[in-house]
């Protein structure tokens, strides 16, 4: 399972486009098992797409809508018939098959979108926000359920959102685009824990940025003075960063401790006052204003039920980070 | 158009029908189908059931034309004479059965040709750029704002011994004499397809118009190629469309007094042409009513049929 994800408007459909064959590349060659399709129209590619709207042919009912796939390859139609048994057990549609698309939910309506398309065995299945027209919970259930299909046929997704959530339960690799470009790809965890820019750290969760001039090099880390903390901080897998650079130096909020006590070690830790405390529940986010004037973004688990809050409005504290948890990043 | 032809009228029937009635009147639902309904018994079942009524009187002179069926005798006795006499004379006489088979070719011909070319102009005009279809569409449905009768007149303008184009050929010296193009059955199959045209893309459009751009791509994605879409694919959904048109063209053009009178000459003989020969001619009125009453039988009754077994099936 493959994402795509990036702000509206960056591309993710278009090429998603490109690879099912409805827009042309301007340049570039798409090659599937190493065979180039770039001029291979439309309907002879192995690859199949699910649509946003999911497209279902409102005058077929579902096994017609699932079998439509299979009669343009001219098959038998007993074989037909036991393809379209097999993939409507596969997607838990099995006793609908002769509603119309009218009487089916949202929910129907994506799986026999989906069916249509995997009982293709195609080489490649693209989804366009699949759950895009699902409710909540109903998106959270198949999120999951989508996947385990995936793990069953094994066939290569590859998925556009713009919900970060949904990209990285379901992807085993992302990738986060801007303005038809792929800033970076990789898993879930190295977007999040190591992205490569400030765009993509941006695009995933919330950081704290702080500006910053490469010090020294030390082993495997870097010190860097930032004037905006006010202290000078390091970090590892920093890369070789060359001494004299600006960089920016960022944490997650989830990476910052809270203490009232002012912490031994002279790095990594910048004094504050806290100014909102938002209650999420499971979680609270402190927004700290530090001395340099900059609001710094912190969350702490609630572990605990009762409500013993150790920090509270205009209190003094100290967040502090550790090094790994850190990240630099070009300006 | 029918009145009984309305859409939903044949849905609504079949709500009011048996216990649904109580549940119905219960809400609105009632209310709501009453009024389509009382508008379809004023205006469609009352005037056909006097015009069912005057179909088995006899003609007489005098005001009204016809005698009366119904008559109370002294001893509390309703007599009913029915004169079955139109009615035998419409069977055996092979006028009547020639005018019918006329009128129903010339209204299965242009039926045909308007679906073919209504099929093409709409999917023509559904194919353009998202701003350019509605001005197409107006200037379809221009030819409706000049008066019916000017549209078909203007043909003889053209088409007439000295009409325009006849005078043109003779000009540029093709022809000498001119050509007949008026007076035949062709000229007025000619005219009910430029007439009714505009009634078959109509629907068909707005059936085009529904058919999604990405079931058309999601299509050509599971190996439907682009010819084979067209068939699979945007004829089957837009079938109700052309369905309606079919029978707006089709009703119409069936009844057509107008365009045969015109561009027919006398030689065409068609169902419209007879019933006004009956009524302002002969000033037979029970002949004009049973002529009617056939019609109706022999096209609406199945029609209504037809469209409740649909309506079943669903």
């Amino acid at each position: 399972m493959f994402s795509l994800l990036g702000s509206s408007g960056c591309g993710k459909t278009t090429f998603l486009r490109i690879l099912a064959g409805f827009e042309k590349p301007s340049s570039g060659k798409i090659f599937i098992d190493g065979v180039d399709i770039t001029g291979i129209p439309v309907f002879k590619r192995p690859v199949n797409m699910m649509f946003q709207s999911y497209a279902i042919f409102p005058h077929l009912n579902v096994f017609d809508n699932i079998a439509f796939g299979l009669k343009q390859d001219k098959l038998a139609k007993s074989l037909i018939n036991d393809k379209v048994r097999e993939i409507t057990g596969l997607v838990n549609l099995s006793g609908l098959e002769h509603r119309f698309p009218g009487q089916l939910s949202g929910g129907q309506k994506q799986r026999v979108a989906l069916a249509r398309c995997l009982v293709k065995q195609p080489k490649l299945l693209l989804l366009d926000e699949p759950m895009a027209a699902l409710d909540k919970s109903l998106r959270e259930l198949t999120q999951f359920e989508l996947v385990n299909i995936q793990e069953r046929i094994g066939v290569t997704f590859v998925m556009v959102t713009h919900d970060q959530g949904e990209a990285m339960t379901m992807s085993s690799r992302m990738a986060v685009m801007e303005e038809g470009k792929i800033r970076q790809i990789g898993t879930p965890h190295d977007i999040y824990e190591f992205p490569n820019s400030k765009y993509v750290a941006e695009f995933i969760g919330k950081v704290n940025f702080f500006e910053g001039i490469v010090l020294e090099h030390q082993l495997d880390q870097v010190l860097i003075e930032s004037s905006e903390i006010g202290c000078v901080c390091n970090a590892t897998h920093a890369g070789t960063v060359p001494v004299g650079t600006r960089v920016i130096y960022a944490v997650r909020p989830e990476k910052i401790m809270i203490s009232t006590l002012r912490p031994a070690y002279p790095r990594n830790w910048v004094k504050g006052t806290i100014k909102e405390i938002a209650y999420l529940g499971n979680i609270s986010t402190y927004y700290v204003r530090i001395a340099s004037g900059k609001t710094v973004i912190a969350t702490l688990p609630n572990l605990l039920r009762l409500d013993d809050r150790n920090f509270q409005w205009e209190d003094e504290v100290y967040l502090f980070w550790r090094a790994e948890n850190s990240m630099v990043l070009a300006t | 158009m029918s009145l009984e032809e309305l859409p939903g009228i044949p849905k609504i029937l079949k709500t009011i029908k048996g216990s649904m009635l109580y549940k119905s009147m219960k809400n609105m639902k009632f209310f709501l189908a009453l009024l389509p309904l009382a508008w379809l018994f004023l205006f469609f079942i009352i005037p056909v059931m006097v015009i069912l009524k005057i179909s088995f009187a006899n003609a007489v002179f005098g005001i009204p034309p016809f005698s009366e069926i119904f008559k109370w005798s002294a001893n509390n006795i309703i007599e009913i004479t029915l004169n079955i006499q139109n009615y035998i004379t419409i069977m055996s006489d092979s006028y009547y059965a020639h005018a019918f088979v006329n009128s129903v070719t010339l209204s299965f011909i242009t039926t045909v040709t308007c679906a073919a070319f209504g099929f093409v102009m709409a999917y023509g005009i559904r194919c353009t750029r998202e701003g350019l279809r509605t001005p197409l569409l107006l200037l379809v449905s221009l030819s409706f704002w000049t008066s019916f009768l000017i549209r078909v007149y203007s043909w003889i303008n053209m088409l007439s011994a000295h009409g325009i184009v006849n005078n043109f050929l003779i000009k540029i010296g093709l022809i000498d004499e001119p050509i007949h193009f008026i007076g035949n059955y062709c000229m007025v199959c000619i005219g009910l397809i430029f007439c009714y045209l505009p009634l078959m893309i109509f629907p068909i459009y707005s059936a085009l118009d529904k058919v999604d751009r990405s079931c058309i791509e999601s299509a050509w994605n599971l190996g439907c190629s682009i010819s084979r879409t067209f068939w699979t694919l945007i004829v089957p959904i837009s079938i109700n469309g052309l369905k309606t048109g079919c029978l707006m063209v089709g009703t119409a053009s069936l009844a057509e007094f107008v365009i045969p009178e015109l561009l027919g000459g006398a030689g065409s003989v068609t169902f419209g042409r007879i019933l006004w020969t009956e009524f302002f001619n002969n000033l037979d009125w029970p002949m004009t009513c049973a002529l009617s009453i056939a019609m109706i039988s022999v096209f609406v009754i199945p029609l209504f049929l037809c469209k409740d077994r649909e309506i079943e099936g669903e």
